[in-house]
């Protein structure tokens, strides 16, 4: 069995969010990157239970970020992956991600592909979509199970309201949601082994941005809380039909 | 400019949603056609769209399409696009849209606009970033637009037109290579993204027993229901609720936190609701800075009070 999952480098979640003076990007000072939640916890922990279960085959990530990206990679090594790339480019977009990594797979090809959920900075959720586009493989978003058997794999996939369970033969690409998996933190063998691992640089493409993000801005803060005795909710309902028109 | 507005179905039915997918349309569009687009067999007369703006409905009833495969629909999205000559392509940031949108925009090697919150200036769209903790503009670069709108973004406005409702052939249908081998649906029936009203409670419940009093809030209000992450965790919870940073981003009209901190990744998904109502025993709970009307009291009391309070309004506006 031969797994890639896709790796986005975040800010820590409990980072303070501050811009630089064009306003169109994060001011990285002093922030602390991790592996984006969803790619680690869930869609990296599962192939490598996977990959246990059978008692074979290989687990890479991919990453489409600048060289400093490479301590985020040793660390998503460090929870048990075999082998990293990394396609040596800032990304600026979803899109321009997806066309990266589809045209360094076309000459890599692997068994299924997984993606995290979303990034918890841009909050596209479609690179995985992009990308199963560009190579023209079923796509199984915000999935809860997997499980994959001589070739076939079956899924379960939130649908907003429920879960659908569905199969598919051969290569896919599938987002990975909470359910999954469980977080694995990394112990000291780990840690020590990703020291050695590889990491490939892959030269990227030249590609065409569709997009461009600008204008980051914190929003408005909130007034004053209107605190509310607890023994009069006609008046919490009250303010909230009459004043919030919310009700 | 024209623009095709994708209309996904529910239960054979358009959702909820397409009333505000119409509405933004009918404003971006400013003068040019706005065509409908419903895939899939439906029990409705579709020319209700003409009430919020459609001028124009294509239907493609095909049995094979009552599975949903986003790969399948983004392609015959694509191609409708070119049939109705649309220089843009609206759907919803959801479930089914977040799996459409991503293969429309990679066929058409068009720009993707991942979740506008509100209308364009120009080619410059609104978005949130962060978490809700930052907003930003996305500019798309490409003559083609694909825009994926946040649910509850604008609010819905009649647009009466006699809408022209037309069986649409594509050349093919692209064969899906999944199989739906189950469907179970949840016990609540509104979707938390798309819910205007949300009732949530955290830790500060103490065990799953005690949830009757955010179900019976959440019935009355006609709400979904949510959680914060340690309780979807320790399993009092399924994990299709839990809410935040790492859980779902949510933006309803109203939402109210009982037994909940307010840490700064829960406020991440939940901080751009429009009112906030937060019920905690502890004056200092970080969740009353973010809140727009706190009540400081304990929730095995106060929760009951609300829902005895909701009823009596309910009762007298009847
Ligand atoms: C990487 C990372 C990602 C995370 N992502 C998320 C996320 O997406 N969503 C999320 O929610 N959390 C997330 N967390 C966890 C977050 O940091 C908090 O730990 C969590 O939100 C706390 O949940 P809680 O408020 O239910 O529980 P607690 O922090 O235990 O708070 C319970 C609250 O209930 C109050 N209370 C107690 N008894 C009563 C009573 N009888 N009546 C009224 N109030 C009462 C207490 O005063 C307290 O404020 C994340 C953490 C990390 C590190
Ligand atoms: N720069 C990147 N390199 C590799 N994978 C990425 C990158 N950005 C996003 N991804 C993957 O795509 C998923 C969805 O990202 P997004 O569409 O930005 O929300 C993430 O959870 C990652 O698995």
């Amino acid at each position: 069995m031969n797994i890639l999952v896709c790796i986005a480098k975040a800010p820590d979640t409990t980072t303070k969010i501050k811009f630089s003076p064009s306003a169109n990007a994060l001011d990285g000072n002093g922030v602390t990157w991790i592996v984006n939640p969803s790619d680690e916890w869930y869609a990296l922990v599962r192939a490598l239970e996977l990959k246990e279960a059978a008692g074979q085959g290989k687990v890479s990530i991919v990453t489409v970020g600048p060289a400093e990206d490479d301590s985020i990679i040793r660390k998503a090594l460090a929870v048990g992956a075999d082998e990293a790339f990394r396609i040596n480019m800032q990304p600026d977009c979803a899109a321009s991600v997806a066309a990266q990594i589809a045209a360094w797979i076309h000459q890599q090809p692997f068994d299924f592909i997984l993606t995290g959920k979303e990034t918890i900075d841009y909050n596209g959720s479609v690179m995985g979509g992009l990308l199963a586009a560009e190579l023209d493989l079923p796509y199984i978003p915000l999935i809860e199970k997997l499980t994959v058997q001589s070739g076939c794999a079956t899924l379960s996939r939130d649908i907003g309201g429920g879960t659908e369970e569905v199969q598919v033969q051969g290569p896919f690409v599938a987002s990975a949601t909470k359910g999954l998996a469980e977080q694995r933190i990394p112990n000291m063998r780990g840690i020590m082994a990703a020291r050695t691992k590889p990491i490939h640089v892959v030269e990227p493409q030249p590609l065409e941005s569709t997009v461009q993000y600008l204008d980051f801005a914190l929003p408005a803060e909130k007034g004053a809380c209107k605190m509310i005795d607890p023994d009069n909710m006609d008046e919490l309902v009250r303010l909230l039909h009459s004043e919030a028109k919310a009700l | 400019m024209n623009v095709l507005v994708y209309i996904d179905l529910q239960l054979g039915r358009p959702r909820k949603n397409a009333a505000e997918l119409l509405t933004y349309a009918h404003k971006m569009a400013a003068g040019g056609a706005v065509t409908a687009l419903v895939l899939g067999p439906c029990s409705e007369d579709l020319v209700q769209l003409g009430d919020f703006g459609a001028q124009r409905v294509l239907h493609l009833s095909a049995p094979e399409l009552a599975s949903f495969d986003g790969l399948v629909y983004g392609k015959l999205l694509a191609e409708a696009v070119a049939f109705s000559q649309s220089d843009a392509l609206l759907l919803a940031f959801d479930h089914s849209g977040k799996a459409i949108a991503p293969v429309a925009a990679a066929k058409l090697k068009a720009g993707l606009v991942a979740g506008a919150v509100g209308l364009p200036q120009g080619n410059l769209f609104p978005v949130k970033a962060f978490s809700g903790k930052a907003l930003a503009k996305v500019r798309v670069l490409t003559a083609q637009w694909i825009i994926a709108l946040t649910p509850n973004s604008i609010p819905a406005e009649r647009n009466s037109c006699p809408a022209a409702v037309e069986a649409w052939t594509p050349t093919s249908i692209p064969v899906s290579k999944i199989q739906v081998i189950a469907k179970h649906k949840n016990d609540s029936d509104i979707p938390l993204p798309e819910a205007e009203r949300v009732v949530s409670g955290g830790r500060g419940l103490k065990g799953p027993e005690n949830w009757g009093l955010i179900e019976e809030l959440a019935h009355e209000l006609g709400a979904a229901t949510a959680c914060s992450r340690p309780v979807s965790d320790i399993g009092w919870r399924p994990h299709h609720e839990h809410v935040g940073q790492t859980g779902i981003t949510i933006r309803p009209n109203l939402y109210i936190a009982a037994g909940i901190s307010g840490a700064i990744q829960h406020l991440a998904g939940v901080n751009s609701s429009k009112t906030i109502v937060v019920i905690n025993s502890d004056a200092e709970a970080p969740f009353f800075k973010a809140a727009d009307y706190g009540v400081v009291g304990d929730a095995f009391e106060v929760l009951p009070k609300l829902t005895q309070a909701i009823k009596k309004f309910k009762a007298e506006q009847a």
